[in-house]
């Protein structure tokens, strides 16, 4: 995270251009992971169905649990959106309508979608629903914006090549909402433009295949000459994009969605990502003129991180100090542990889910939205019936302990790693 | 019975293989600059461009001159491309390959007597698709490589644009604007070493799985290419293509010598020929392929591409 932000904390066209709060738009990659995000504070998350997604590894929400997921987000205020993000083939066509008509049923607000069949069939079919061009478009211009626009989409995804002064431009010329990753993996190739998958493993990148062979170590050869036989190898791997210290340019360029990648990620990775860009966004919109990034908001980010951070394109083009050769670092020291699910106030108990294995006498934190945190020390562990454990071993059994400070239901517990 | 003849589509790195490819057969010739296109053999100026067109018209048959623009658009592209297509047409280019938007609107603005080539590379997979671009004034699809033989053969008989297909050469596989190659290099530090550059170097990638496959690489001012470790190469099943009414068999020639580009050229031009001369009576003639192998590199395996392959997802 070598690259300053504008001395003026103003966009580098020394413009202000929309002062609205932007959304935080999460990953949901199944319904409680759904409900978590939108508990620890994003405005709205985007999910999979059974069809038409990038992610056929992920879950993926049947029409049911959409209903569900919708019916708790809207309690909070939130929307949700489907990522309906595939390029067909002619035989993904039929199925099509119905599947975007049960979309809008569902109450579904938005489909993220890059193919014009998947957009034109939508707007046809399914007039409630929004559609907003997805980043596999590779959208990097505004003239091409406002093509969309005039498709009648009131949204698009930027190429994640676009950079800041790149985004300010195209607001300049386009009213449009304008959608950005601002954290998570990254595809090192235009997005959609890359069959890497297909070609290694006859898996199809472009319809939920992809085997990240992006980030496979590979020789390189020059002139017939192997160029290095045992250091580090060559690879197109990309460290993880993190933009939270630079979110005074992000919301003063104008983007109005902060989208979060990482519909494969783990509840906790969602839930403390979304947690600090929360608060770093309403800090700023409380004060914008002594908006300063709080340290525990990076602290939180680091404890979730699963690769080393940058900034991607937003300053300048990633180079050797922004890919990932040799072993990938593990990311965070801290693991998951538990969820809360209820507290007794008289008695200072907490009923904790399991998630990973815990015992007495190991550290823990405990996390809730807002930044409430504390650190104390796991005492004694009882089941249900209230037998004692000597560890919680089993996933998802419900623990009984005490906690030092109140704690409320969706509380997050995590573990430092490498104590036994 | 008469057929319609399908057309022999070629790239040229420049105005000696463009006239050499036209003598060899083709219809016509894709060129361009790394400005407007990406990964093309060779840069041609406006004036070279309209040299092109000449000498397509002077051939003793219809030639025509397709100028590839292809590449990603940026905010700074924009403003430059009315300029450009208007060129173009000047010159009497008679299309564009294109896989943004925003050349789509230049060209309708500034240039509409240029027809329009949908060529988004890998995103280009259904007829639906083909028939939005049409609706907003395409002419012809140009069908990613990762479909296969069925899904091609589906896609003509739903649409009324033009369906071009590759039949053979190398596939672009990875389009990254980062410049991965020189990141590695400076990860090395090794920035300032004599195989530094990558521009001139010939380098290829290999996987430990697949020791016998290489990925040619190269870097230049649109970023870094990965290209396929087989070359395409459809002309003993051209029939099943011509059967299926393809309009445009595409030739990819980059990186590749004239005189194998040539080669190729001359075989598919022949079987082209025989088939629209007799569909009854047409054989594959293995001498055809002989005389491609003769000119293939060892390293590079002629292969079938995704033509006869089920992929997963």
């Amino acid at each position: 995270m070598t690259n300053t932000t504008s001395e003026t904390g103003r966009s580098l066209t020394g413009k202000r251009y929309r002062l609205d709060r932007p959304e935080l738009l999460a990953p949901a990659g199944n319904l409680e992971k759904l409900k978590f995000a939108v508990h620890y504070g994003a405005d709205a998350v985007y999910i999979g169905g059974q069809k038409y997604g990038l992610r056929s590894n992920a879950d993926n929400f049947s029409f049911e649990e959409m209903r569900e997921g919708v019916e708790f987000a809207a309690k909070y205020g939130a929307k949700v959106f489907v990522a309906t993000n595939i390029y067909a083939h002619n035989e993904d066509i039929e199925g099509l309508e119905e599947y975007l008509k049960n979309l809008e049923e569902a109450g579904i607000a938005a489909i993220i979608a890059a193919d014009p069949i998947i957009i034109e069939t939508a707007l046809r079919v399914a007039p409630k629903l929004e559609v907003h061009l997805s980043t596999q478009q590779s959208t990097l211009n505004w003239q091409a914006v406002k093509f969309w626009k005039d498709e009648g989409l009131p949204r698009v995804v930027l190429a994640r090549e676009a950079s800041l002064e790149e985004i300010a431009e195209i607001k300049e010329h386009v009213d449009i909402e304008i959608e950005a990753f601002i954290h998570g993996a990254m595809c090192s190739s235009f997005s959609g433009r890359c069959v890497l998958s297909n070609h290694f493993t006859d898996r199809d990148s472009n319809r939920g295949g992809c085997c990240q062979s992006c980030r496979w170590k590979y020789d390189l050869f020059i002139d017939a000459e192997q160029f290095e036989d045992n250091g580090e190898q060559f690879t197109m791997g990309s460290k993880d994009l993190c933009m939270i210290e630079h979110l005074p340019d992000l919301i003063e360029v104008g983007i109005d969605s902060f989208k979060i990648e990482g519909r494969m990620k783990s509840i906790h990775y969602v839930a403390t990502v979304v947690n600090a860009y929360r608060q770093a966004i309403d800090a700023y919109f409380e004060d914008p003129e002594s908006y300063k990034l709080k340290p525990e908001w990076m602290e939180e980010i680091y404890k979730a991180a699963n690769r080393p951070l940058n900034t991607g394109f937003f300053f300048d083009t990633p180079g050797a100090e922004d890919h990932i050769y040799g072993p990938e670092d593990k990311g965070s020291p801290y693991d998951f542990a538990g969820i809360v699910l209820d507290y007794d106030a008289a008695t200072g108990i907490a009923t904790i889910q399991q998630r990973n294995h815990f015992k007495p006498g190991q550290e823990v934190e405990f996390v809730g939205p807002g930044g409430r945190f504390f650190k104390q020390t796991v005492g004694e562990l009882k089941d249900k019936e209230g037998n004692k454990l000597d560890a919680a071993r089993h996933p998802l059994q419900e623990i009984h302990m005490t906690v030092e400070q109140p704690v409320k239901r969706m509380d997050m517990m995590r573990k430092r790693i490498g104590k036994a | 019975m008469t057929v319609k003849k399908p057309e022999l589509l070629v790239t040229a790195s420049n105005l000696e293989e463009l006239q050499r490819l036209i003598a060899a057969g083709a219809d016509a010739v894709l060129i361009g600059d790394s400005r407007f296109g990406t990964r093309v053999p060779g840069d041609f100026t406006h004036e070279q461009m309209a040299e092109a067109v000449s000498i397509a018209k002077q051939a003793n048959r219809d030639v025509r001159i397709y100028v590839a623009m292809n590449n990603i658009v940026d905010n700074k592209m924009v403003e430059e491309l009315p300029a450009y297509v208007t060129e173009l047409e000047r010159i009497g280019v008679d299309a564009v390959a294109f896989g943004d938007p925003a050349i789509l609107m230049a060209v309708r603005a500034n240039a509409p007597k240029l027809k329009l080539h949908w060529n988004a590379e890998m995103t280009s997979t259904n007829h639906d698709t083909a028939n939005f671009w049409g609706r907003r004034g395409a002419t012809r699809f140009v069908c990613a490589r990762e479909l296969n033989m069925e899904q091609i053969a589906g896609m003509k008989a739903r649409t009324d644009l033009e369906v071009q297909v590759q039949v053979h050469g190398m596939t672009n596989i990875y389009h990254s604007k980062r410049s991965l190659v020189q990141s590695y290099m400076d990860f090395k530090k090794l920035a300032e070493g004599a195989n530094a550059n990558g521009d001139e170097a010939d380098m290829y990638l290999m996987e430990a799985d697949r020791p016998d496959e290489r990925y040619p690489i190269f870097e230049d001012s649109n970023g870094t290419h990965i290209m396929s470790a087989d070359d395409l190469c459809m002309i003993e099943n051209l029939q099943e293509l011509m059967e299926a009414n393809i309009d445009s068999f595409k030739i990819e020639g980059l990186m590749k010598s004239v005189d194998y580009n040539e080669t190729v050229v001359r075989a598919y031009r022949t079987a082209i020929d025989a088939y629209c001369k007799d569909p009854e009576h047409y054989r594959f003639q293995e001498e055809w392929l002989e005389a491609i192998q003769a000119k293939q590199h060892p390293d590079r395996e002629l292969s079938y591409g995704f033509f006869y392959k089920e992929q997963v997802y």
